[in-house]
């Protein structure tokens, strides 16, 4: 049994320690907010947050998490109150919607540590998020509302 | 309640003669349709007293209004475009309208451009619904007004309606329509509604607000690989290496020890292990050892595709579409050009890749999935199960993308689970989930294309001569649609918009060859467009030989064309076309109408000496009639051009001996935040009738951004990706 502390609730698994985060959020813990796209670390679906930093689930162990904060975007705000999900929202972002949860994930990451990211920050931060529906211009229009927002 | 049922059943009947049947069928399948009522609406249906004047509306006394929508949300903006429609004519208030996906019943839910089928494609979801859902609106306004006036004893004349409020101005009388919802349940369904006039639309045409929004914001948006039922396994499959190829042997001594798999079993595409959750499944699939029998396998390369190809441009195809005399005009022509262009295989990697939850009992099927054509899957799945194809039930939940991919007429996946489930011991719920390999080599691709192109002009530089010539597997071959769709024994999915070429031509050929490849092959966004629009490369080239401004030379051969002229000049105008741009920075244009809509796009392109280039801005000018909800109008035409981007500078699904070469983002690249243009949208006035959105970005931006790339070097690019092209300049 593993003890994990997920969106500040600890949650107790039975699971194998090399199972990545990414399943053992998703079917152990039924937090299926956090999605699978490529299972490589390259398309950033699966982003979440351990002790604030943006991390792709689906290539960490659940091993090397324990005792740590995570944060899924179950966890950011269910009302969706958070800058970022107000600005998605304003910015009308989403398409499928599928790649959102690891692209907010990604942004909230990048604004905690730079609160007016240039075009250019926001490029370098993003660019481990794919988006196939190409939402990429609303985006970054959306950080940008959302740091203004929050400085 | 039972009886409450009843009424809704017989308005359901009602509704369904009252509803569009004036519109023209494109064809009809040769499907037995399921009785109405067997899969009822959705379970969840009726709590409160409820008003049901049509399939697609649900009034409830809480006065919050259930807009059932029979196309799949994908991310195109459909389950808030058809909302809008109703809302419109019902003068609802927005904030009343919750949106339910339909059940798989095609008798109610049917595309009206496609007969009898129900689903979602070839961009016409708006087109074939607009009449349809204004009417189902208008309807149960016209009802509520009629409970009104009877209630309130005054000619339904005087009564309006604003916002989700009926009134009665002159005796300050004012109900809610969940007030009027029982006594208009008992009315009789009116024969003659008006629809409104353009001019006093509230909602189409602004900007209304999406209604997938929040629940895409915080992770409670449900798509199929997030489905759960009580003892559900999910199921990984091992595919054959080789398309064609069947398991001759398997030992799952090894993947049966890993903890979590319950059961493997084989099926006739591969092999699946299911477990309880991903990880164990995949592992488990992983741990397989498989023997196959490839005896009737494909084993060409891609290179070998092409070369048979090209050997067979050689020769005389079936005949398209053939006026004047081309060879006669050739020789006579004062200036002949040649070209010949290659197309590779594509993949449509949505970012949710293929998916499939199934349960099957006593009573039937059911399934939770992204579906764009629900009729044929119940009837592929139905065969599968040896069911009826009423016996399917299909939930159909939102799509992380599908670009085509979710509409096979082949319903590969779907079946894939219901191969599954029949062979597996015991009946629980299945979710088949494919990794991303699976998506990516699994098949189901954008054909790959070759293309000749022949043309003379004149003294004055006019085209008088056109020969196009397209080899390419056919999407529609050994489909079900293949006996419906064909035009004249071919395939419109190979030779749209080379056909209806918009330029002028006295003398045209256009001929096509539709070989045989192991290789499945399906529409990708666009379609045929995605390739047959890269001739406004050729088009360019042209104008170059006839020296003549690719404006000017596009003017003078598209007189007539004045939609298509009108977007060309406003994309002239808004990008700024006539600035001088520096060394190194140039521009392309290109145009192009497909599924009805018509689009130019101008790129921009910065390219260094050494080759490097950057698409730096996109303007985009496009015409889809009435402009239902122009900002998710722009939303598809940004994402159209992200999206057609991605395959002209990097997408190429290549195979060596038969076996696909790429399996992830890695090598199968879409483009990222930093390699996506600066994209301004432009959308026409209109009032002519709505056209679709979804497609027709992706065709206009591989030929714009080739087209600026020789401005900058000089260099034309006749196969694609791009990155296979050295760019680099003196």
């Amino acid at each position: 049994m593993l003890t994990l502390l997920v969106n500040g609730e600890k949650r107790h698994i039975d699971v194998e320690i090399d199972t990545p985060l990414l399943w053992v959020l998703r079917d152990n813990l039924g937090l299926t907010g956090t999605k699978y796209g490529c299972g490589m670390a390259l398309c950033g679906a699966c982003t979440v947050h351990i002790n604030g930093v943006a991390v792709r689930s689906c290539v960490t162990p659940v091993s090397s998490v324990i005792g740590k904060d995570i944060t899924t975007i179950e966890g950011l705000s269910q009302e969706c109150n958070h800058p970022l999900q107000k600005a998605w929202s304003e910015e009308q972002v989403s398409q499928c919607g599928y790649c959102q949860s690891g692209q907010i994930m990604s942004a909230a990451a990048l604004l905690a540590t730079t609160a007016n990211p240039t075009d250019t920050d926001i490029d370098h931060a993003m660019s481990v998020n794919i988006c196939r529906c190409a939402t990429y211009q609303r985006i970054r229009a959306a950080i940008h509302i959302a740091a203004k927002v929050g400085s | 309640m039972n009886t409450n049922v009843k009424m809704t059943r017989r308005a359901f009947l009602k509704a369904d003669a009252s509803l569009g049947m004036g519109l023209i069928l494109a064809f009809h399948m040769p499907i037995a349709l399921s009785k109405a009522g067997s899969l009822a609406i959705a379970e969840n249906s009726v709590t409160n007293a409820s008003f049901e004047p049509n399939a697609f509306i649900r009034i409830s006394s809480d006065n919050s209004i259930t807009v059932v929508v029979k196309h799949l949300e994908m991310g195109q903006g459909i389950s808030t475009g058809l909302p809008t429609l109703i809302a419109e004519e019902l003068d609802a208030d927005w904030e009343q309208i919750k949106v339910e996906s339909a059940p798989a019943q095609a008798r109610l839910y049917r595309n009206l451009i496609w007969g009898s089928l129900q689903g979602t494609g070839a961009s016409n979801s708006m087109a074939n619904s607009f009449t349809q859902m204004r009417q189902a609106g208008a309807t149960a306004r016209a009802m509520l007004v009629t409970a009104a006036a009877d209630r309130w004893n005054v000619p339904a004349s005087e009564v309006t309606v604003s916002k989700g409020v009926v009134q009665h101005n002159g005796r300050k009388l004012e109900a809610s329509f969940g007030e009027l919802v029982e006594a208009a349940s008992q009315l009789t369904i009116p024969d003659n509604i008006t629809l409104k006039d353009v001019k006093d639309f509230d909602y189409i045409g602004k900007h209304v607000a999406r209604k997938d929004t929040l629940d895409k914001l915080n992770g409670t948006a449900q798509y199929t690989i997030d489905m759960q039922r009580p003892d559900m396994l999910t199921a990984v499959v091992a595919h054959p290496p080789l398309f064609g190829a069947k398991v001759k042997s398997f030992d799952a001594s090894k993947a049966k020890t890993i903890k979590g798999v319950v059961e493997i079993v084989q099926i006739p595409s591969g092999v699946a292990v299911l477990a309880n959750g991903f990880w164990p499944a995949k592992l488990g699939r992983d741990a397989l050892t498989i023997e196959w029998d490839t005896s009737a396998a494909n084993t060409l390369g891609s290179d070998e595709v092409l070369d048979q190809y090209k050997a067979l441009a050689k020769t005389p195809g079936a005949i398209v579409r053939s006026e004047g005399d081309v060879d006669k005009a050739l020789a006579g022509a004062s200036k002949r050009l040649t070209a010949s262009f290659e197309f590779p295989y594509l993949a449509h990697a949505a970012m949710e890749p293929m998916d499939c939850a199934m349960q099957v009992n006593e009573q039937g099927c059911e399934m939770w999935h992204g579906e764009q054509m629900q009729t044929l899957t119940q009837l592929n799945v139905s065969k599968v199960l040896g069911l009826k194809l009423d016996q399917i039930k299909i939930n159909t939940l939102y799509a992380g993308g599908s670009f085509g991919r979710r509409g096979n007429p082949q319903s590969d996946f779907q079946s894939e689970t219901a191969h599954i489930i029949k062979a597996m011991a015991k009946r629980v719920p299945v979710k088949l989930i494919w990794t991303r390999e699976d998506d990516m080599q699994a098949g189901f691709y954008r054909p790959l294309n070759y293309h000749t192109l022949e043309a003379g002009l004149d003294d004055e530089g006019n085209i008088i001569a056109w020969h196009h010539r397209i080899v390419g597997q056919s999407i529609l071959a050994g489909t079900m649609l293949n006996s419906v769709l064909l035009e004249k024994g071919n395939d419109p999915m190979t030779m749209d918009g080379a056909k209806d070429i918009p330029y002028i031509m006295p003398n045209i050929l256009v001929d096509l060859h539709t070989p045989k490849v192991n290789v499945p092959v399906l529409w990708w966004r666009s379609v045929a467009h995605t390739h047959t629009a890269f001739v406004e490369t050729f088009i360019d080239e042209l104008a170059v030989e006839a020296n003549k401004d690719p404006i000017e030379f596009r003017r003078s051969q598209l007189a007539g064309q004045s939609r298509l002229l009108n977007v060309l000049n406003l994309a002239v105008e808004k990008s700024g076309w006539d600035e001088v741009m520096p060394t190194g920075r140039g521009r392309g244009i290109a145009v192009h109408k497909s599924f009805n809509t018509y689009v130019a796009q101008v790129a921009e392109v910065t390219i260094s000496k050494a080759g490097e280039l950057t698409v730096d801005r996109v303007t985009c000018v496009v015409d889809c009639g009435i402009a239902v909800n122009p900002k998710i109008i722009e939303s598809q035409m940004q994402g159209g051009i992200g999206f057609g981007l991605s395959a002209a500078l990097k997408g190429a699904i290549t195979l060596k001996q038969g076996q696909v070469e790429q399996s992830n983002f890695h090598d199968y690249q879409p483009i990222r935040m930093n390699e996506m243009p600066y994209i301004d949208v432009h959308i026409v006035d209109s009032n002519e009738a709505p056209s679709g959105v979804g497609e027709p970005g992706v065709p206009p931006i591989a030929p714009a951004v080739c087209n600026a790339i020789f401005m900058v070097t000089g260099k034309r690019i006749r196969s694609l990706p791009i990155s296979l092209h050295d760019l680099s300049y003196a």
